[in-house]
């Protein structure tokens, strides 16, 4: 293995990190402020990958696509908030986990049926593609340079929104006390539609980013979803840096996994079974890093303590 | 001291800047109604927290039967006979009263783990709920659901699950919380019958009820204890009144 | 007899009636959807135990259905192919029948539902939601990547597996064989809600302070429930594995977790028979509902919403009232 491949693989795992941080920031910011468990955020994810890989194919324009994704998948969102999320605030968790399951196979099925089951692709734009020159003779694609860019841009745009904005002041207030917020005179439904639809936005965003990479197709936004789930178990529900480090040690656990334990296995076994062994045990590797940090600390790396 | 059944030594607990214990250090004799008055905030629920387990002190110890007990979960506190009640009562909602004392029976039993047996056929848990709840007062009760007790009721129900626990000593936080004279005095009346059972540490608001029930008192005040006495000294005493009964008088 | 009862007993009597019907009329594709349901079923009953009593929201129960749906594929594939399953200090065999199966698949799933338990507990709510999901999903990869018992392709047994003194490869003999199963199941998840055990795990899901304040560390009892839960869901899966002759890992995919916990709820949670009825009614759906249109996840989908945001209780709520059966 040479430096230069696993420099690579780092800059990987960075890249997934950051899309998953987009998926569980939103996640972790609609739990933090409404209580609500959102198994359909993966939908989301979904939309905003369909939507820019329709525009996309209809104006070639990739920016024009990613304005369409950020507003199909809001706008899906704020639909859905209004029609169904907002009955469950006050449920139970199991409520919450049915009705957004429902929500994905309505979703799911509802894409099958209006874009069919062959998956579409996304295209590099031209000015993104091609690769860049890193110091230290590190050759890597432009385009996912972009990612880690816009990932880490996302992440200070919304540290500033925490922080320094109205709407910031209010999510912080109605993470804390709702009964509180409305004394404000916050009309706490708009905000929560608002929260709601800046998840979804975040969702639909790293959808479409990601398109390019892979194939766009039903279903493709579970398994992320359950690996921002990772990420927010990791991270601690409800904070936003926890997303970021969780998202960050999460792929960066999964590239080098992949990478580190078939050589691992090799020093033991022969080749064909040390691949197998490896690329098994490198699949569960994530999972054994959120393990170790439940033992560790049960309500995540940020989490508020219990 | 045998006759010493429950102790805590210099416990400190803080959460953050505040100070909620410092330096508690009480006792809890045989036979005897020790009641902790304070105003709101004083930390009267930390310190039932960590006697009970469920807060761990910062420093110190809580002994129960000459035993440190500060390591000890609160499950492991219980089976040793440390029986509390709840300040909103804690009570399967859903289930009938006769269900929430066998409960209790069935704790203090140890055998729990029963999956093909009735729970109801069991005439020895029976016995042991049943007779509870004919003390105080709900053996009429039994078969109706808790939900739809009077709060009154429920609160006769906490002392009741208590009791099924063969209680070396009982701490009851606030068993007068939210009850009218009439309740209020018909529970005095339970309790005083109980302390020849065991002895009470009892957290309380009503002065009342507390002038009538305990032989000792201890005044919590921001964590510390002020004064503890008899009725008659706390009455007098004049920190006391400057601190905490001083706003009422 | 209470309005629930009278619906149960209908219930089992259809249980009999209806692939006795398709016996006699010859009708076997009917008797393999209700053997598919009564194994679903069997799978939800599983799941009933932990989150109808326990009140636990293990959305990662498929792991279990895959790993009583692998233990069947590994024993019998070893068994079909001659080849020992571990030959170093001692030889193990793989085998054909299904009694040594049942045991295999459900103590291991068992002991999954241990493991994942003693992680899982640690936290609770939301938390644990994510949690089981995110084990589920560990597990699917591996078994994806783990090539030895087929990974991504699954495993096909040739033969069903044999039970003695029956005829498995009779479909109304294998029914008979699931539907036992369910019936011994649904009386001991009877017998579970009356004993000791349940009325504790009943207080624990309700107040988990008083089952400490009283003696009991309610997280034990979980796991305890976790683990029966796993043991049954587990049973299931090797019955299902054994109905299709076949096992691949979307046993253990997410997707089945969700209609694992969908049979439970639209029946009804914390039902004795709120498992049977969402399998039989999900079956049913999938059946005819996927005979008229390829995408009828979507009014599935619409039904569970209506199911949980207007009719809670699910469908026996919806027949027998609100009122939760008393223990």
């Amino acid at each position: 293995m040479t430096p230069i491949l696993f420099a690579e693989q780092v800059l990987n795992g960075l890249q997934s990190g950051v899309m998953l941080f987009l998926m569980a920031a939103g996640l972790t910011l609609i739990f933090g402020v409404m209580g609500l468990i959102n198994l359909a955020h993966g939908a989301l994810f979904m939309v905003g990958a369909f939507a820019a890989a329709s525009v996309a194919g209809a104006t070639g324009s990739f920016l024009l696509a990613l304005v369409a994704a950020l507003a199909a998948a809001a706008g899906a969102g704020a639909m859905v908030e209004l029609l169904v999320i907002r009955r469950l605030y006050d449920r139970d968790h199991l409520d919450q986990v049915l009705a957004t399951f429902a929500l994905i196979l309505i979703f799911s099925e509802g894409t099958r049926w209006l874009f069919g089951s062959f998956p579409l692709y996304l295209d590099v734009p031209p000015w993104l593609g091609g690769t860049v020159l890193l110091p230290g003779g590190i050759e890597y694609p432009t385009y996912r340079l972009a990612l880690i860019a816009v990932g880490l841009l996302v992440a200070a745009g919304l540290w500033w929104l925490n922080t320094c904005t109205r709407l910031g002041i209010r999510i912080r207030a109605g993470e804390n006390d709702r009964e509180m917020i409305a004394a404000l005179g916050v009309d706490i439904g708009k905000l929560y539609t608002v929260v709601f639809a800046l998840g979804a936005g975040l969702a639909g965003l790293a959808g479409a980013l990601v398109g390019p990479i892979q194939s766009v197709q039903v279903g493709m936004g579970e398994p992320v979803l359950i690996l921002a789930f990772v990420v927010i178990v990791i991270g601690g529900i409800g904070s936003i840096k926890g997303a970021l480090v969780g998202g960050l040690l999460v792929g960066l656990t999964d590239t080098l996994g992949r990478l580190l334990l078939p050589a691992l296995f090799r020093l033991f076994t022969d080749p064909a079974s040390a691949a197998s062994a490896g690329s098994a045990f490198a699949s569960m590797a994530i999972y054994i890093l959120m393990a170790a940090v439940l033992i560790w600390r049960p309500t995540g790396l940020y989490g508020a303590r219990a | 001291m045998p006759d010493t059944i429950l102790r805590t030594h210099e416990l400190h607990k803080a959460f953050g800047a505040l100070r909620a214990s410092e330096g508690i250090s009480i006792t809890l004799k045989q036979g005897e109604i020790h009641a902790i008055i304070g105003p709101n905030g004083a930390g009267k629920s930390t310190l039932i927290a960590q006697i009970c387990g469920a807060l761990r002190p910062d420093s110190g110890r809580v002994e129960f039967l000459g035993r440190d007990v500060t390591a000890l979960p609160t499950e492991a506190r219980a089976r040793m006979g440390l029986a509390r009640t709840f300040q909103t009562s804690a009570l399967a909602m859903e289930q009938t009263v006769l269900q929430n004392a066998l409960l209790g029976a069935l704790g203090a039993s140890g055998r729990p783990w029963r999956f093909f047996s009735r729970v109801s056929a069991d005439q020895a848990l029976r016995d042991i709920a049943e007779s509870a709840l004919h003390e105080a007062g709900l053996l009429d009760f039994a078969q109706t659901r808790t939900a739809e007790l009077s709060h009154g009721q429920r609160r006769q129900l906490e002392v009741a699950v208590a009791l099924t626990l063969r209680p070396r000593a009982f701490v009851m936080d606030e068993p007068m919380a939210g009850l009218g004279a009439e309740g209020s005095k018909r529970l005095t009346g339970f309790l005083d019958r109980l302390q020849d059972r065991a002895p009470i540490l009892l957290v309380e608001h009503d002065m009342d009820a507390v002038f009538a029930l305990a032989d000792r008192i201890s005044v919590l005040v921001y964590g510390r204890v002020i004064a503890t006495g008899t009725v008659d000294e706390i009455r007098a005493d004049p920190r006391v009144r400057e601190a905490y009964l001083g706003d009422e008088a | 007899m209470s309005r629930e009862r009278l619906l149960n007993a209908l219930l089992l009597a259809g249980l009999v009636v209806v692939p006795g019907w398709a016996l006699w009329a010859d009708e076997p594709f009917t008797i393999t959807l209700a053997t598919r349901a009564v194994i679903f079923a069997l799978a939800a009953v599983g799941l009933n135990i932990a989150l109808g009593m326990g009140g636990l929201v293990s959305l990662g129960h498929a792991v279990f259905f895959g790993i009583g749906g692998y233990a069947m594929g590994v024993l019998a594939s070893h068994a079909q192919s001659y080849t020992p399953l571990y030959d170093g200090l001692f030889t193990l065999e793989g085998t054909k029948a299904m009694p040594v199966i049942w045991l295999v698949a459900a103590a291991a799933s068992a002991l999954a539902a241990w493991l994942i338990g003693l992680l899982s507990l640690r936290t609770s709510g939301v938390y644990f939601i994510m949690i089981t999901l995110a084990f589920g999903q560990m597990a699917y990869f591996f078994a994806i990547s783990w090539p030895a018992y087929g990974g991504e392709d699954g495993l096909s047994i040739y033969v069903r597996n044999g039970f003695p003194g029956l005829n498995t490869l009779d479909p109304i003999q294998f029914y008979g064989i699931c539907l036992a199963w369910l019936c011994l199941a649904l009386w001991g998840h009877a017998r579970l809600r009356r004993s000791p055990f349940g009325l504790a795990l009943d207080a624990a899901r309700q107040v988990p302070a008083r089952v400490q304040a009283v003696g009991l560390d309610p997280k034990r009892l979980y796991l305890v429930a976790l683990v029966i839960s796993g043991a049954v869901t587990g049973l299931s899966g090797a019955l299902f594995a054994d109905l299709n002759r076949f096992v691949s890992p979307s046993m253990l995919s997410w997707q089945m977790s969700g209609e694992i916990m969908v049979f439970v709820i639209i029946g009804g949670v914390a039902r004795l028979f709120g498992p049977v009825v969402g399998a039989v009614f999900y079956v049913a759906l999938e059946h005819w509902l996927g005979g008229v249109s390829d995408y009828w996840q979507i009014i599935l989908g619409v039904v569970l919403l209506a199911v949980v945001l207007f009719g809670r209780g699910g469908l026996i709520g919806l027949v027998c009232g609100k009122e939760r059966p008393d223990a």
